[in-house]
């Protein structure tokens, strides 16, 4: 359902402000949501003045500096720092990316970094993907063949691969789904465009002989057609991918479907 | 055999969304798509009240009925509405063409669906401001 505003609960108030240490150059200042579900009081922007020069290149970098050295209470998900898990999506400066692989010199200004959006928080930019990746296994994301085993791999001519490609590359980062106001309002309903992208990931593969019937399992007006190729999917997708595209395929794939 | 003590499940705050989102073209387009839809279906409205009153008129029920409809309609307030209502239809028909590149799976490329945004959009008030120049220079329309 469509609301603009946030529930009374979730708006945010104004936080602390962490000084820089005097004599520091190159200072930025970051604006970053704060969520602590012990206290139960509101989310509240934190911010904090970081001298540049003390970390790396990329956001991450920063967040890492100040859990280490200004606020250790910062909760906030990372794991390979190189743009492949997908742990630190978030939103940084209104768009969803990976702070791992976005440098802080892109920005302007304060940075503002906030949890994925229209997602439950479970603590500061930790938000609760439970929902996300139960739609993942909804679409039956495995090989599905009706013939039996061959001895070694399945076989695919080099051009049924090169179908693959744009679609394999998804990390689950969510960065996609969460940037969607079609997401946003029916995220109970509408399956998101990375759930999508993967759907259509099986369905372009030449060795899944289950193509109709995945097909069968999205014609629905709320799993596909909520989206409005809005395009916001693509525009923030941290490998580039495009799932507004993959989308499109599947829709135009329906009406021949038999 | 002792419950558990009951601990209320801990509050999720839902995430900023729009509060936090800087905007992409596509998306106002999006938007702007759904406006101008809403914004049409008020336009056939005064169109179907525009035949309405030409039947009345014509009928003889009500022969004040047109010049009635004239008074608000071919007033400067009346012709600022209906210069809204074909700003509207007009984006909403590139709009609609826009839809119909993309649903036959083009220019989805992040560069052609931006061009694609604009072009909608400034094609759109270009018709309108075109639609509009006709109307005024073959003196359909008088201020």
């Amino acid at each position: 359902m469509v609301e603009l505003a946030l529930p009374k609960r979730s708006q945010i108030k104004n936080g602390k402000r962490y000084k820089a240490p005097s004599g520091s150059k190159n200072v930025r200042v970051y604006k970053i949501y704060r969520y602590d579900p012990d206290s139960g009081e509101n989310p509240r922007w934190d911010k904090y003045e970081v001298d540049a020069k003390a970390h790396g290149p990329m956001v991450l970098d920063a967040l890492i500096h100040i859990k280490n050295n200004v606020d250790s209470t910062l909760s906030f998900r990372r794991s390979c720092r190189e743009g492949i898990c997908g742990s630190c999506a978030m939103n940084i400066g209104g768009r969803n990316t990976l702070a791992c692989t976005k440098g802080h010199e892109e920005y302007n200004g304060e940075i503002t970094i906030s949890p994925l959006p229209h997602m439950p928080v479970v603590k500061d930019l930790v938000p609760d993907l439970s929902g996300f990746y139960a739609q993942y296994a909804s679409i039956e994301p495995y090989l599905q063949s009706t013939t039996p085993d061959p001895d070694k791999e399945r076989l695919q001519s080099p051009a049924n691969r090169d179908k693959l490609d744009g679609l394999y590359e998804c990390i689950l980062c969510a960065c996609c789904s969460t940037s969607c106001p079609s997401y946003w309002w029916n995220q109970d309903k509408y399956l998101g465009p990375a759930a999508l992208l993967q759907a259509y990931r099986w369905i372009a593969d030449s060795r899944d002989d289950h193509t109709k019937k995945r097909l069968e399992s999205l014609e629905d007006p709320f799993k596909l057609y909520r989206c409005h190729t809005i395009m916001n999917c693509a525009q923030v997708c941290p490998k580039g991918l495009n799932p507004a595209k993959a989308i499109a395929e599947i829709k135009k794939m329906m009406p021949a479907k038999g | 055999m002792s419950k558990p003590p009951s601990t209320e499940a801990a509050y999720r705050p839902l995430s900023p969304h729009l509060q936090v989102w800087k905007f992409h073209i596509t998306m106002f387009t999006s938007i702007l798509h759904r406006a101008t839809g809403i914004a049409s279906v008020v336009g056939a409205v005064m169109v179907a009240a525009w035949l309405l009153a030409i039947g009345l008129t014509a009928s003889g029920h009500c022969p004040e009925a047109y010049t009635l409809f004239l008074s608000f309609a071919a007033s400067p307030f009346g012709l600022f509405v209906w210069f809204g209502l074909t700003l509207a239809g007009f984006i909403h028909l590139t709009g609609g063409l826009r839809h119909l590149i993309w649903d036959m799976g083009l220019g989805f490329k992040i560069s052609s669906a931006n061009a694609l945004a604009w072009w909608s959009l400034l094609g759109g008030i270009a018709l309108t401001l075109a639609f509009w120049a006709v109307l005024f220079a073959t003196g359909k329309v008088v201020l």
